[in-house]
């Protein structure tokens, strides 16, 4: 059975790279731009998971990073002349020192003060970007306005499919190196540490590193995300980066699933297209339904989870599971609900990513 | 010296408002380990609903009681109808309908009332009780309020059986129950008197920031700041944490470092106490279980 | 009906119209047809921004007053408006939507500093009329610049100018105290104003006190402004916060001249919670009747406004500042599509916006006029100074011009 599951795990991921790859080819220019939306907020949120999902840390403040990252990318490139294959890894480098440097402070808070202490990250973010001694290179609260990169002479392609392909080409190498980050060693120690703190170090887990180095790696993936939202937007301003986009992040992992890298795929379809269905249903409310978007939205996202309590991922686990034991015992349908106990029992105890 | 004082009095008046409100989220708190984030438009929507009676033009303390009434059952309502469903997801999924709560009431109340200020009626009018020339009569009845809230929740968890089983309940759900405490409606009550405690925390916010769909979002803010600085699984540590929050907000805004960045170095200070005592200043200390 | 997107309804007459009416330019013009002219939006119908939603939805009901009455020359106006939540990269999306999917004519109103930056130079590259925006930043009168962009409200710097020089008139040797909101438009004021005062005069200013908009109130701002013996208060600030500001600089007892932004002079809105006997001696520069001041209960064009909250829209919006507004925007978007005539190309549109003579709205204060040139894309320049006497405002002196 579990061949049967590795096999279709491949197949999906294969069906996946292959439409992605499709997609700028096919479609017009407005839903590359979301395409590329997408993957952005994906990469943020593999990097929110590694943290949140796989060692347990909660981050209401990730956008901070994901600002740092923009700001970062946007000021290389136009105070320092820096191209942008070059700015966002240097920014990305910053986000790890910091994400590092705030991970000994969390160090020493469990649960709710790291979400306070992450929470105050995410409140105070916009805040420093628009602070007026740094107007001289953040631009104040005017922002930065960024020329949008043209693909390399010889490729005939859209500054459009360009940039979507950028994007496409480092979500692929993060999801692969979190991919073989959470498989190894390293995933096994900080799954560890999640769950069974004192254990592990008592086996030996150096505990304090592993979660530092966890938080720096997680703020790196928020970083690059950001240096590509900057160039893919082709402007930053503090705006950008208020508290409802760390939340955001936060409602894309446990939508997608916790502990589940493919989901963060789910999580970021869920947070880029379900406000705009939220804003297009709020239509049918008739006329004084101004304010609707947000009530909708709110009331999808309840819904979501009391169907899917563990995220895409999970509700998808429980159906797959659900569908093997049926073809293995031909027993009727009925299992389907033991096959999500399962589930929630497995995630529980272990958090495997599918 | 006056300024300073009034900069204390202005201070300690909010801090009042955060105090109540941290006091509702350790009533949740205590009981499932989770701060609400829906608490503040929750608290912002029973403060519209007292509004509308004051506008037909029922008397202000009948109208006060009727929300503070209203508001438990909608809290036992929303525990038992959206929250309750989710007792056995992951923490986090709890969390995410917290914010799908929120956003529901954000945008209901929005439509509902509009997003214009509305001016809220304080009861108390005339002259100040105390603090006159530094407070008004408002900011003085409030800060009675917030203690008088403060002695009838310790008195309510102290000397009532209610009050026991719910303390019962949170501390050890297994044991309690063998013993008879219907825990799950401790949860709902819990919720109950979280709403009802926070309407009072909106009505006495109300005629200081004004009404309108966003008044409790910084209000939020500082009473989880508060709750966590004062160590939030202790009802009275939360609500000093929450007055200490308010006056130092105004000082440091005033005195250390102007009011550009005075939100994030309020945060940084509650962050730097934090580490040195992780559960908060009156908090338990926790001793973790091999 | 449908809200927001207000759709043609085709009948036999339209088409008789639409016969007569259609020209060869109107073809190669997207979201132009002969019966049809697309508009595209965003505005903030949710999240932290969303009371300015009302904007967006004032606009489609005068659209849809506007379509019942026959449309523009024979032609409905088909307007559609996006929720963007006040956020940069939305922006960017749900514009490229309504230009390359929608295939909008031409954008109109679109909320905020930020938004508004971040869609600019894609309208500009795109040669997309980019009208009225809906900021008073005066980054958005730039022709040179941005000839696709064109401004609407009075810009914050220029407002605060007058107020500047009106200091300097009455008060030389005063002390200013400034209350700002820390963002674009809190931050306009202060430029404004010290650009009026000028170098030799930029020592009045003592104290400036900051906001966030996440903080409940400025109680303490307005005492550390009071501290600092100032006696002449700038209050730049968003509604809720400038009736706080207005109330406590009152309760400290302090007797200094204060100066308001417009954007929060409303009658019932701000200074009835703030307090009418506390907002005595209030000064701004005006520049749109308030429907809330009883001063214009007999006013025409007043009349016209709630005969049309009566029909189109909810009560509670007849006092929204926001809407009267946004009612005068739509109206002088009607004024540009009439001029156009049949040739509703990018660059009529555009040459038209930026070709209004002596345009009088009914919401303006009376004999105000909207002009505008190909070097002057600030459609809304004049303003009047008006101080609060405990009741309604009285206007004083002449119209000024920024």
């Amino acid at each position: 059975m579990a061949d049967a599951e590795n096999a279709l795990s491949l197949l999906v991921t294969l069906a996946v790279a292959v439409i992605a790859l499709a997609f700028p080819f096919v479609a017009s220019g407005y839903h590359i731009y979301q395409g590329a939306q997408v993957l952005i907020f994906a990469i943020a949120m593999l990097g929110l998971n590694l943290l949140t999902g796989f060692n347990g840390q909660i981050s209401l403040g990730h956008g901070a990073f994901f600002a740092i990252g923009c700001y970062g990318a946007a000021i290389l490139m136009t105070k320092f002349g820096l191209p942008y294959w070059a700015a966002i890894p240097a920014a990305s480098a910053v986000c790890f020192v910091a994400g590092f440097l705030f991970g000994f402070p969390a160090l020493r808070f469990g649960g709710l003060y790291l979400a306070l202490a992450t929470f105050a990250l995410a409140v105070a973010a916009p805040q420093i970007l628009s602070y007026t001694g740094f107007d001289a290179i953040t631009g104040g609260s005017q922002g930065i306005t960024l020329a949008k990169p043209q693909a390399p002479i010889g490729l005939k392609l859209t500054s459009d499919q360009w940039l979507y392909l950028v994007c496409l080409a480092s979500g692929a190498a993060l999801y692969w190196a979190a991919r073989n980050l959470a498989r190894g060693r390293i995933g096994r120690a900080l799954i560890a540490i999640r769950d069974q703190p004192i254990a592990a170090e008592t086996m030996g887990v150096n505990a304090a590193l592993y979660k530092t180095t966890c938080f720096g790696v997680s703020a790196l993936y928020a970083g690059v995300a950001g240096g590509l939202s900057a160039i893919a937007v082709g402007f930053v301003s503090p705006e950008s980066f208020g508290l409802s986009l760390s939340l955001a992040f936060l409602v894309g992992i446990v939508v997608g699933g916790l502990a589940s890298l493919g989901g963060v795929l789910f999580g970021a379809l869920f947070i880029e297209f379900v406000p705009n269905i939220a804003d297009q249903l709020s239509v049918n409310f008739g006329e004084s339904a101004k304010a609707l978007p947000g009530a909708i939205y709110g009331a999808l996202l309840i819904l979501v989870m009391a169907a899917m309590p563990t995220g895409v991922a999970g509700g998808a686990r429980a159906a797959t599971n659900a569908v093997m034991r049926w073809l293995a015992s031909s027993r009727p349908i009925e299992v389907a609900n033991d096959g999500g106990a399962d589930v929630a029992a497995k995630y529980e105890g272990k958090g495997e990513s599918p | 010296m006056g300024e300073f004082l009034h900069q204390l009095a202005s201070g300690v008046a909010l801090g009042g408002v955060y105090a109540i409100m941290a006091l509702a989220l350790v009533m949740i708190y205590q009981a499932t380990q989770l701060i609400n984030f829906a608490q503040g438009e929750m608290a912002m929507f029973s403060t519209y609903f007292a509004w509308k009676l004051i506008d037909l033009g029922e008397p202000y303390w009948l109208a006060f009681f009727a929300t503070v009434l209203v508001s438990f059952i909608g809290g036992v309502v929303i525990e038992r109808l959206i929250v309750r469903p989710f007792a056995n997801a992951p923490v986090l999924a709890s969390v995410i309908v917290f914010i799908g709560l929120s956003l529901i009431f954000n945008a209901l109340a929005g439509w509902l009332y509009g997003y214009s200020v509305q001016s809220f009626d304080s009861p108390f009018t005339g002259k100040p009780w105390f603090g006159a020339g530094y407070m008004s009569a408002h900011e003085s009845g409030s800060i009675v309020v917030t203690l008088a809230v403060l002695a009838l929740v310790y008195a309510f968890f102290r000397f009532t059986p209610l009050g026991l089983a719910m303390r019962a309940a949170a501390q050890n759900p297994v044991s309690s129950r063998l013993v008879g405490v219907r825990v799950g409606w401790m949860l709902a009550i819990g919720w109950g008197l979280a709403a009802a405690i926070g309407s009072i925390a909106g009505m006495m916010a109300a005629p200081i920031v004004y009404l309108d769909p966003n008044m409790m979002g910084g209000v939020l803010l500082y009473a989880f700041a508060g709750a966590v600085l004062g160590g939030i699984d202790n009802p009275f540590g939360a609500a000093v944490g929450g007055f200490a929050v308010g006056v130092l907000g105004n000082l440091i805004g005033a005195y250390l470092v102007g009011d550009e960045v005075k939100l994030s170095v309020a945060l940084a200070i509650i962050i730097a106490v934090l580490v040195w005592r992780p559960s908060g200043l009156f908090g338990r200390r926790l001793v973790a279980r091999v | 009906m449908i809200n927001r997107r207000i759709f043609l309804q085709s009948s036999a007459a339209a088409a008789a119209l639409a016969a007569s009416a259609g020209t060869a330019r109107a073809d190669d013009t997207p979201g132009i047809t002969d019966t049809e002219i697309k508009i595209g939006n965003t505005m903030p119908y949710s999240g932290p921004a969303s009371a300015y939603g009302v904007i967006g939805r004032t606009e489609a009901a005068y659209f849809k007053m506007i379509n019942e009455q026959g449309g523009v020359n024979g032609r409905k106006i088909n307007y559609i408006s996006l929720d963007d939540a006040y956020s940069p990269p939305k922006t960017v999306e749900q514009v490229r939507r309504l230009v390359e999917d929608e295939k909008v004519a031409f954008l109109f109103q679109t909320l905020g500093t930020p938004p508004n930056l971040a869609i600019r130079p894609y309208c500009n590259a795109n040669k997309v009329p980019q009208l009225f925006v809906s900021t008073g930043a005066s980054t958005f009168a730039d022709p040179e610049h941005f000839p696709w962009t064109i401004g609407f409200n009075p810009n914050y710097q220029t407002e605060a100018r007058i107020y500047g020089k009106h200091i300097l008139a009455t008060k030389p040797d005063g002390k200013i105290a400034v209350l700002y909101q820390n963002d674009g438009f809190g931050k306009d004021y202060l430029i404004g104003l010290k650009d009026a005062l000028g170098a030799d005069h930029a020592g009045m200013i003592v104290k400036e006190a900051s906001y966030e908009t996440s903080e409940p109130t400025v109680d303490s701002q307005v005492v550390t402004l009071q501290g600092s013996g100032a006696d002449v208060l700038l209050i730049a600030a968003t509604p809720k916060f400038a009736a706080q500001a207005i109330r406590k600089s009152a309760d400290l007892g302090w007797n200094g001249v204060r100066y308001v932004t417009n954007v929060s002079v409303s009658v019932t809105t701000v200074l009835k919670p703030a307090g009418l006997d506390k907002s005595k001696g209030l000064i701004t520069a005006y520049y749109g009747k308030d429907p809330t001041d009883p001063r214009w209960n007999d006013d025409p064009g007043m009349k016209e406004w709630a005969a049309f909250v009566g029909k189109y829209m909810s009560p509670t919006e007849l006092k929204d500042a926001n809407a009267t507004y946004a009612f005068g925007a739509a109206a002088t978007m009607i004024q540009v599509l009439k001029q156009c005539g049949n040739d509703l190309s990018r660059e009529s549109v555009m040459k038209q916006a930026a070709n209004l003579k002596d345009l009088e709205l009914p919401l303006l204060l009376p004999g105000m006029k909207i002009n505008t040139s190909p070097t002057n894309f600030s459609p809304i320049r004049q303003m009047q100074l008006a101080s609060f006497d405990g009741a309604s405002w009285q206007l004083f002196g002449e119209l000024l011009m920024g």
